[in-house]
């Protein structure tokens, strides 16, 4: 590589550069190697906070070893730690925003670019990209005090009434709790997951659509054919993306859902996630003990998280090739 | 006037702190007092919490650390020098609650503890009732409302319950996060206010200033007297100066004894080594440190900080002055 870029000046000048003198290949020398020590200190930085989370992590992993991640006592002044309710929360929570967010996020993307007037999709588009821009911790106060008790006036004793029957829906209601706290992070994935989805559907080439409707196709069965099964991968990276946020996300889920260590088949019970139990524990963990614990939380949530975006890469990687597949 | 100095006479010298949050308003607010007294001190101060407070002092990366609880001796043993725990001011913690009919009502340690311990678990419960005669009190289940984040705040009503329940104190425990057996958590004072305020049946527990600051009415307590009292300044002072204090002020003042007593109160401290190293900063450290034991009690009232009084300041005093500061 190196040797191709400092020959390369050499036997240009012997052929033509009689007059001109040998253009200076200093530039590109410079920037190849500064974009790719750029490049390659991500990787570092990603590995440096892997070896950190593992050093603080590391008096728990022995102590607790696998039963770290299938005990449920979380207790600082006994100093027994089990992560189990926090990674229970955190993919519960993040499985109902799903649940919520998917087909608000999808259909709303396919009203944006297959059925709504041209003159409706920017402002609409804007409009959901701004909902992303709200910072966490008001959307969290929001919640406490125009969401929640919205959802507990109106929303949850309905619920109960109607589906008190099963384990999920009874018991107590406090407001505040899994349920609560899964709708907030469906408001917070909904941006992602729209305007990624947004992204490739109106990266589907027109050719598709066309064909469909020389068939005698309608919009709908166009929408359906030609671009819904074209995308559908695509579709479902950006659904693994808005899942990558809501597992990460901290401040507005731990202001709603109650920040208790018991897990509970009730989605109206407290309930807590990894994100949380960090955001509110670790300023003031002044043990040892307690803080390993938290870092080996940070550690789980990590490495969840990375297979998560991996995951995400795979499948948008693969929709990608797809698409240049067929355009060629 | 600071600016008219030659360069030499300002010589700043900046001294770092971390540590509490509850504590930070009033430290702000002294430091910018004794400015006007030594414009060459500066001060930076991080509220990063109680926890990391005491690491950076034991790590000597701040020059005096701040902790709502005393350092544990597993971790002063850590330490390269000897710490000195510095009383600086008082708080204490109310308990408010939320029921329909809103009626003044009468709390003891023990129904407390029982109430977050679960055992307690309707407002008619005839433990309530006892301590509230002539209140008619509703059939209706009590939502126990704590505080999720690590704090100070944990600390002291834990402490408190501990004290007062040997129940609590086994299957609980004194800590700035605790696994409570039941309830819902909420985030900060703001958090947990919010959350009594919206649930018919809830009880919970927040600062005093929180409490002062946001007009919210809040149960009178039984003191260890067995007279029933209003948490004030006044009553945290009056706890102050009855409290048992040991010679290196890591003291819990919950549960003080005297008719006028708040039983849950807490003091934070300042976290210094003995032996200062830079001559320069522990000049200016120990000179500060003389400052606020002298001059710092009016400032802590205006903000609803009980400060110290004239018995504990004259012991802090006489610690202050055995500090060594190399030369």
């Amino acid at each position: 590589m190196t040797i191709a870029v400092e020959s390369a000046p050499a036997s240009a000048s012997k052929t033509v550069g009689q007059r001109l003198p040998a253009p200076s290949r200093a530039g590109d020398v410079f920037s190849e190697r500064f974009t790719m020590v750029m490049a390659v200190s991500i990787f570092a930085l990603i590995g440096l906070i892997l070896y950190e989370l593992l050093v603080g992590a590391w008096p728990t992993i022995k102590t607790f070893g696998f039963s770290f991640l299938t005990t449920s006592s979380w207790n600082p002044v006994t100093e027994k730690f089990g992560a189990l309710p926090f990674i229970y929360g955190t993919l519960l929570s993040s499985l109902i925003a799903l649940l919520i967010a998917v087909p608000l996020s999808i259909a709303t993307a396919i009203y944006l670019t297959e059925l709504a007037p041209l003159w409706l999709r920017q402002p609409l588009t804007s409009l959901i990209e701004m909902l992303a821009a709200i910072p966490s911790v008001i959307l969290g106060l929001w919640g406490i005090f125009v969401m929640i008790p919205f959802l507990s006036k109106f929303v949850y004793p309905g619920l109960q009434s109607a589906l008190g029957w099963t384990p999920f829906f009874s018991g107590p209601i406090f407001g505040i709790g899994m349920l609560s706290g899964g709708i907030i992070l469906s408001i917070m994935v909904i941006p992602i997951i729209t305007s990624v989805s947004r992204e490739i559907l109106s990266s589907v080439p027109n050719l598709q659509r066309e064909a469909a409707y020389a068939l005698g196709a309608t919009k709908w069965e166009v929408t359906r054919v030609a671009v819904l099964s074209y995308a559908k991968r695509g579709l479902f990276g950006a659904i693994i993306l808005g899942l990558g946020r809501a597992i990460g996300e901290t401040m507005a889920v731990t202001m709603v859902i109650g920040n208790s260590s018991r897990i509970s088949a009730s989605l109206f019970a407290p309930g807590n996630t990894m994100a949380s139990v960090l955001a509110n524990q670790f300023a003031e963990a002044s043990d040892d003990a307690f803080l390993s614990a938290l870092f080996a939380v940070g550690l789980v949530l990590f490495l969840v998280t990375v297979i998560v975006n991996l995951f995400a890469q795979l499948l948008l990687v693969a929709a990608g090739g797809n698409k240049h597949g067929k355009l060629a | 006037m600071s600016a008219f100095l030659p360069p030499a006479a300002q010589a700043q010298v900046t001294l770092n702190g971390a540590g509490a949050t509850f504590p930070n308003p009033i430290y702000t607010k002294w430091f910018s007092e004794y400015q006007k007294v030594d414009p060459a001190a500066q001060f930076n101060y991080q509220a990063i919490g109680s926890g990391g407070g005491q690491k950076q002092i034991l790590a000597q990366t701040v020059d005096f650390g701040a902790s709502d609880g005393p350092m544990k001796d597993a971790d002063l043993a850590k330490a390269p020098g000897k710490i000195l725990h510095l009383p600086t001011v008082a708080g204490a913690v109310v308990v408010s609650y939320n029921l329909p009919g809103s009626a003044a009502l009468k709390f003891d340690g023990e129904t407390l503890a029982n109430i977050y311990l679960g055992t307690i678990a309707k407002w008619n419960d005839p433990a309530i009732a006892k301590l509230n005669p002539g209140v008619v009190l509703p059939d209706l289940a009590i939502v126990s409302v704590h505080r999720a984040d690590g704090s100070g705040t944990n600390y002291i009503f834990t402490d408190y319950l501990s004290t007062l329940s040997p129940a609590f104190k086994e299957k609980v425990g004194t800590n700035t996060s605790v696994e409570w057996p039941g309830g819902v958590g909420a985030k900060g004072n703001d958090g947990v206010a919010g959350q009594i305020k919206q649930t018919s049946g809830a009880i919970g527990y927040v600062e005093l200033i929180y409490a002062l600051q946001n007009k919210m009415s809040f149960a009178d307590l039984k003191n260890k007297d067995g007279a029933f009292v209003k948490a004030s300044l006044d009553s945290i002072m009056a706890a102050l100066a009855t409290a048992a204090i040991p010679d290196d002020f890591r003291f819990s003042m919950v549960n003080a004894p005297g008719k006028d007593a708040y039983p849950i109160c807490g003091a934070t401290w300042l976290l210094v080594y003995a032996d200062q190293k830079d001559a320069k900063k522990g000049a200016k450290l120990v000179d500060f440190l003389n400052w606020y034991v002298t001059k710092g009690g009016d400032s802590a009232k205006a903000l609803d900080y009980a400060p110290l009084p004239a018995s504990v300041r004259e012991r802090v005093a006489k610690r202050v002055a055995e500090i060594k500061v190399a030369k």
